[in-house]
């Protein structure tokens, strides 16, 4: 299934979206917003027919608290998971016997895809309860036979010593806890030898968080991304390339489009990720709007499966209109971490002088980025310059400033400040 | 021998702003270093503030401890006649040996008027002025 042939998935797709939708019938909401599209399961011939069906945003979910949504009777589910409801109610997520053995293909795909098997001690050290990636990836690990240590988080000692004395050699956490536990092993001058493997997901990390995981805690380190609306993790997947995740389309049907138009994407364009499920039983949903920003990259993978999601580095939320063209920070934070010449913060402001937006941004400089000579300088403004048009396709004014000088952030950086006022 | 000639200038990266030379001097005043030449090279919204300081490693240490960022950069110190005709004499050394000058800057102190540059060809800029008889500061600038 994971590299089957392009014509054969199509095929497949389309069958099984035609069998969502007619799930999704089951569903109020659903016979409601096909109604007011005027469309029904039976004009859905092609799969770019999918374009005519309507949109379903996560505040409907909220609104349909606790079973509004369920296609399936409460006595065929058998298990909630909710997510977090940090705006309001939590979106509640109902599974039939049939789901879970869905998710858990899913997980299993993905650890053996990136050479995991009965060999491996897995520790699985994310919270259980209401959050996915607990049992999410338990069952995945039990299906392909691994020996799992449904660890959870906190006691980070106690998680070391279980590392140690058990020779786990993959973990699963987060990556911050991942970072934690790194320093934790190091005051207690543990190595973490037997480790191999580590699979982190469930907030967003950058390159150089995986450069120093895998330094400290001397893993592989793999990014894993799903969402509770689509059963949890396992959506999508690094494989060992780890350039982009694979996404499994035999499940998912992804279409990537412009969050302020709703209009589709050609592929490499980069925008919201909108995710239609095919084999969702209990909740069936239709071009949902997963609010991630990535692109679907064309450009194959050596590995022969599908094609990929790039990392996903933004929400949707935060895209900007300069000038008329999208702008997302994320591209702005992908071109400045490439460059070895930027420090570790960068400022976006944005203006309106005389009708016309205009986007500065303070850049502070690397340590190896100053020669000493002005003229290196401004040749490396014009670079940075350069390379933020190519990828934005926009002018932009970048101003170098002192390392240190630009505000921290604790939690969720702020890094963009616009002060265009109301037109 | 023309290496005992060349001058390790700092060179600070500084946004141009109000306080930051004064942050600057302020450091280097803390740490008991004397600068006795400097000058500020400005560009788009950031400069480079050079000197020439009596300890030039303790003063990048100071201003890297401090979250500057701070590079050594080769310069030359030429005594000049505080006269008509002072920098005529060397500008015309090095222009005929075909030098190009990048940047320079002046101080007079106790013993005279030094003009301070920032040359292409280092080497044989030292080797010139030495060879028509013009005399420079040695690198250890310190006493």
């Amino acid at each position: 299934m994971e590299t089957i042939r392009p014509d054969e998935l199509a095929d497949l797709q389309l069958k099984r979206l035609k069998w969502s939708l007619h799930q999704a019938q089951k569903v109020g909401l659903y016979q409601r917003k096909l109604k007011e599209a005027g469309v029904s399961p039976d004009d859905i011939r092609t799969l770019d027919d999918v374009e005519k069906l309507p949109f379903t945003y996560k505040k409907e979910l909220r609104a349909g608290y606790p079973f509004g949504l369920f296609a399936t009777p409460l006595k065929e589910i058998v298990r909630i998971h909710t997510t977090s409801g940090t705006t309001g109610k939590p979106t509640v997520v109902g599974y039939t016997r049939q789901d879970l053995e869905n998710w858990s293909e899913l997980i299993a795909r993905n650890m053996t895809m990136i050479g995991l098997g009965e060999d491996d001690i897995f520790q699985n050290a994310v919270n259980y309860g209401l959050f996915t990636g607990g049992l999410g990836f338990h069952y995945g690990a039990e299906k392909i036979g691994m020996t799992v240590i449904p660890s959870a988080t906190g006691n980070t000692r106690r998680q070391i010593e279980m590392i140690e004395d058990f020779g786990v050699t993959a973990i699963h956490c987060t990556p911050s806890y991942a970072l934690h536990i790194a320093e934790v092993a190091e005051s207690m001058g543990k190595t973490l030898d037997s480790l191999k493997t580590g699979i982190f997901g469930a907030e967003p990390w950058s390159e150089s968080m995986r450069t120093e995981l895998e330094r400290r805690l001397g893993v592989k380190a793999y990014d894993s991304y799903g969402l509770s609306e689509m059963y949890g993790p396992g959506v999508a997947f690094e494989c060992p390339e780890r350039d982009g995740l694979h996404i499994w389309h035999d499940f998912y049907l992804t279409e990537i489009i412009d969050p302020k138009t709703g209009e589709r994407l050609a592929p490499g364009e980069r925008g919201e990720l909108v995710i239609t499920p095919l084999v969702k039983e209990a909740l069936p949903l239709v071009r949902y709007r997963t609010g991630d920003v990535t692109r679907l990259m064309d450009d194959g993978c050596s590995c022969g499966r599908g094609p990929k999601i790039e990392r996903i580095t933004g929400r949707s939320d935060d895209m900007l209109v300069i000038r008329g063209i999208n702008v997302f920070p994320s591209q702005i934070e992908h071109v400045l971490r490439a460059l070895p010449e930027v420090g570790e913060q960068f400022i976006v402001y944005i203006d309106r002088v005389k009708h016309l937006d205009e986007m500065t941004i303070e850049v502070e400089m690397s340590r190896a980025g100053f020669s000493g000579e002005l003229q290196d300088l401004a040749r490396m403004q014009k670079k940075i310059t350069g390379e933020l048009h190519n990828t934005l396709g926009l002018r932009t004014a970048v101003k170098l400033v002192e390392p240190g000088s630009l505000p921290r952030f604790e939690g969720k950086a702020k890094r963009v400040v616009d002060r265009r006022g109301a037109i | 021998m023309e290496k005992s000639y060349i001058v390790k200038q700092i060179s600070i990266f500084s946004e141009n702003r109000p306080g930051r030379l004064a942050a600057i001097a302020g450091a280097l005043r803390d740490a008991g270093i004397n600068i006795f030449a400097f000058s500020i090279a400005e560009a788009d919204g950031f400069g480079v503030v050079r000197a020439l300081v009596d300890r030039p490693d303790e003063a990048h240490r100071t201003l890297t401890d401090l979250g500057f960022r701070v590079s050594f950069t080769d310069v030359i110190g030429v005594k000049m006649r505080d006269e008509p005709g002072g920098l005529s004499d060397i500008a015309s050394i090095l222009g005929d040996a075909g030098i190009n000058i990048e940047y320079a800057y002046a101080y007079s102190g106790r013993d005279g008027a030094v003009l301070i540059l920032r040359v292409d060809q280092v080497e044989d800029a030292i080797r010139q002025i030495l060879g028509r008889g013009g005399e420079l500061l040695k690198a250890s600038l310190s006493g």
